[in-house]
C-alpha cells in the first residue's frame, strides 16, 4: 500500500493557504534533506530541476515531526486555521 | 460570567483538558475548553489504551456509559527475527486493566460528560497565542477574539506551540520524541475475534519487536477494537533521519512480516495516521506553571513509554492541574507562588514518581538496542526452532550449534549490563 493510497483513506479541509513554510535559499544548502523522506505524508518533495522544495501542505496529518527534524530549523511549523487540516475518525 | 473573561480557560479537549475542566467545573468553577478541531477528537491519535483505575477516578460511570470497543485481557509480544516469529501471550486473571476505545467517539463522550458538569466548550477555536502581561498570563487570543482568565491550563499537545511561547519549554530535539504512524484495518467481526482468539468483549494489546524495526529504537503495536485492528510503530525520530527510510515504508514492512500479515490478512485499512509521541525522560520535561499558567498532559511531555502509559499520565495530570487552580481561586492568588502546589502534587503522584525511575532507561536501551530488538529475537527463535524442529540432525550437534552462536553474538556480554541496570531500578529508591 503506498503512501498516496494510505492518505487517500483520510478526510480532510483543504485550506488554500500553507500552514508550513520553507525557505528555499535554506534548503539548496541542506545535503540531508531530512524531511523529504521522515515526514509520514511525504508532504515534502525536492524538485530537481526548479531547485525548490514543493511543499504538499494540504497532505499534511499535524504531526510536527518535520519541524524537529530539520538540521537547518528551516521550517515554520503552525496548525492549520480552525476547521482546516486532517479529521481523523479512528484515532 | 463577565463579558470574554472566566476563571479557568483549559486550551485542548484530550484527556489532560478534559479531565482538568470537568474537575474544576465539578468545583463550581468557571471554565471554558477549548479546542480546535470541529469535534473533539478530530485532532487525537493514540496507540491504543485507557487505562482503568485513573478513568474510573474521573469517570465513576464510564463503564456503563462510555463508548468502549474492547476490554483488554491479553497483551501479547511478538519477537520477529527477518524470517521467523516468537510469540508470547499473556491473560490477565481479571478484567479491570485497559480498555480500547476509538478517540473520536471516546473524546466526544468526554466533553459531553464535561459539559453537563458546567463546562462551557468551544469547538473551531485556534489558539493564537497566549496574552502576557507583567510576565503573568492573563488570557488568550483566537482566531476570533481575545479572552481573559485568571489561570489558563494548557494541554495543547505534544506540539505545544503556547507553552514554547511563554518559554516554559524550548525547542523540542529530535531525540526527545517518537514518531508513532498506524493504520486501522477493518475485518469482519467473528473473523477478527477468531484471529485473536477472544470473544465479543475482549480484545489484545501486543508489542512488536524487531523484524523491519530492528537495529533502532522502535517497537510495535497492534490493539484490536469492535470491527478494527491497528497496527503501527513508534521510532525515535533521531534514529529514523538516520535510517534513511521512510516510515510508511517500514510500516508495510511491519505488515508484511510472516507474524503479523496473517491477523491483518483480507483487511480493508480504513485509516492511516501519524502522530509524535514524547519519550518522556525525567530530565527532560519543561517547566509546568508559571504566573496564571499550569502544564498538562502531552504538552508537559508526562508519557511513561516504557510501559506504555500516556492517557492516564494526562488525565491524573489534568485533574491535579485543576486541583491546584481551585487551590488557587479560593485564595485568589494565581502567582507561581501558589501554583507551585501543582510541581508539588506532580512530584507526589505516579507521574514523578515513575518518570524519575524510568530517567536514563531510554539511554539504557539505546545504547542495547541491537540486542534488544535484532540478538534476543533471533536467539529466541532459533531456542524455539532447535527445540522442536525433528530434522534428522543429531541433537548434540544443534546444541554446540546454538552454543558457538550465542557466544559469537556477545548475548552473554550485552546481557550482563542490562540485568545489572534492572537490579539497580529494583532496589533504588
Amino acid at each position: 500500500m503506498n503512501i498516496n493510497e494510505k492518505l487517500a483513506t483520510l478526510k480532510y479541509n483543504k485550506g488554500k493557504e500553507s500552514h508550513l513554510y520553507a525557505d528555499n535559499t535554506v534548503c539548496r544548502n541542506c545535503s540531508n534533506k531530512f524531511c523529504t523522506y521522515i515526514c509520514p505524508a511525504g508532504v515534502y518533495v525536492w524538485d530537481k530541476e526548479k531547485n525548490e522544495l514543493i511543499i504538499r501542505y494540504e497532505n499534511c496529518l499535524e504531526c510536527g515531526a518535520c519541524k524537529i527534524a530539520c538540521e537547518k530549523k528551516n521550517i515554520i511549523w503552525k496548525y492549520p486555521e480552525a476547521e482546516y487540516g486532517v479529521k481523523f475518525k479512528n484515532g | 460570567m463577565e463579558k470574554n473573561k472566566t476563571q479557568v480557560i483549559v486550551i485542548g479537549a484530550g484527556p489532560a483538558g478534559v479531565c482538568a475542566a470537568i474537575t474544576l467545573a465539578r468545583a463550581d468553577k468557571e471554565v471554558i475548553l477549548i479546542e480546535r478541531g470541529d469535534l473533539a477528537g478530530d485532532k487525537n491519535i493514540f496507540g491504543g489504551a485507557i487505562y482503568y483505575n485513573q478513568t474510573k477516578d474521573i469517570f465513576p460511570d464510564f463503564e456503563s456509559n462510555a463508548p468502549i470497543e474492547r476490554v483488554i485481557t491479553q497483551q501479547r509480544i511478538f519477537m520477529l527475527s527477518d524470517n521467523e516469529t516468537m510469540q508470547f501471550s499473556y491473560n490477565y486473571n481479571d478484567l479491570n486493566r485497559a480498555y480500547t476505545v476509538n478517540r473520536s467517539k471516546w473524546d466526544r463522550w468526554c466533553v459531553e460528560e464535561a459539559k453537563k458538569a458546567g463546562v462551557y466548550f468551544a469547538p473551531k477555536t485556534l489558539v493564537k497565542e497566549l496574552i502576557v502581561k507583567e510576565n503573568k498570563v492573563i488570557g488568550i487570543k483566537t482566531d476570533k477574539e481575545e479572552y481573559y482568565a485568571d489561570i489558563t491550563i494548557i494541554a495543547d499537545g505534544v506540539n505545544s506551540l503556547l507553552a514554547k511561547q511563554i518559554g516554559l519549554r524550548k525547542d523540542l530535539k529530535d531525540s526527545d520524541v517518537t514518531l508513532n504512524v498506524k493504520e486501522m484495518i477493518k475485518l469482519p467481526v467473528q473473523t477478527l475475534q477468531d484471529r485473536f482468539n477472544t470473544d465479543d468483549t475482549t480484545g489484545i494489546a501486543a508489542k512488536i519487536l524487531g523484524g523491519a524495526l530492528k537495529d533502532m529504537f522502535a517497537l510495535g503495536f497492534m490493539y484490536t477494537y469492535k470491527d478494527t485492528v491497528s497496527i503501527g510503530f513508534g521510532v525515535s525520530l533521531d534514529e529514523l533521519k538516520n535510517s534513511g527510510l521512510t516510515p510508511y515504508e517500514l510500516l508495510d514492512k511491519l505488515k508484511q512480516h510472516q507474524g503479523i500479515a496473517p491477523f491483518i490478512k483480507g483487511g480493508e485499512t480504513v485509516e492511516y495516521s501519524a502522530h509524535m509521541i514524547p519519550e518522556g525522560t525525567y530530565s527532560s520535561l519543561p517547566e509546568v506553571y508559571s504566573d496564571g499558567v499550569l502544564l498538562a498532559g502531552d504538552a508537559a511531555m508526562f508519557v511513561n513509554n516504557i510501559h506504555m502509559e500516556g492517557t492516564n499520565l494526562a488525565m491524573l495530570s489534568g485533574k491535579l492541574a485543576a486541583e491546584t487552580a481551585i487551590e488557587a481561586i479560593n485564595k485568589n492568588d494565581f502567582s507561581s507562588k501558589t501554583l507551585k502546589l501543582y510541581f508539588d502534587k506532580l512530584k507526589k503522584s505516579i507521574i514523578f514518581k515513575d518518570l524519575k525511575t524510568h530517567n536514563n532507561t531510554i539511554k539504557v536501551i539505546k545504547r542495547n538496542i541491537k540486542t534488544l530488538t535484532s540478538l534476543y529475537p533471533k536467539l529466541a527463535c532459533s531456542f524455539f526452532n532447535l527445540l522442536t524442529n525433528a530434522d534428522g540432525v543429531p541433537k548434540s550437534d544443534k546444541y554446540r550449534d546454538f552454543a558457538v552462536q550465542i557466544i559469537k553474538s556477545g548475548a552473554i556480554f550485552s546481557t550482563i549490563p542490562l540485568i545489572f541496570f534492572a537490579i539497580g531500578k529494583c532496589i533504588k529508591k
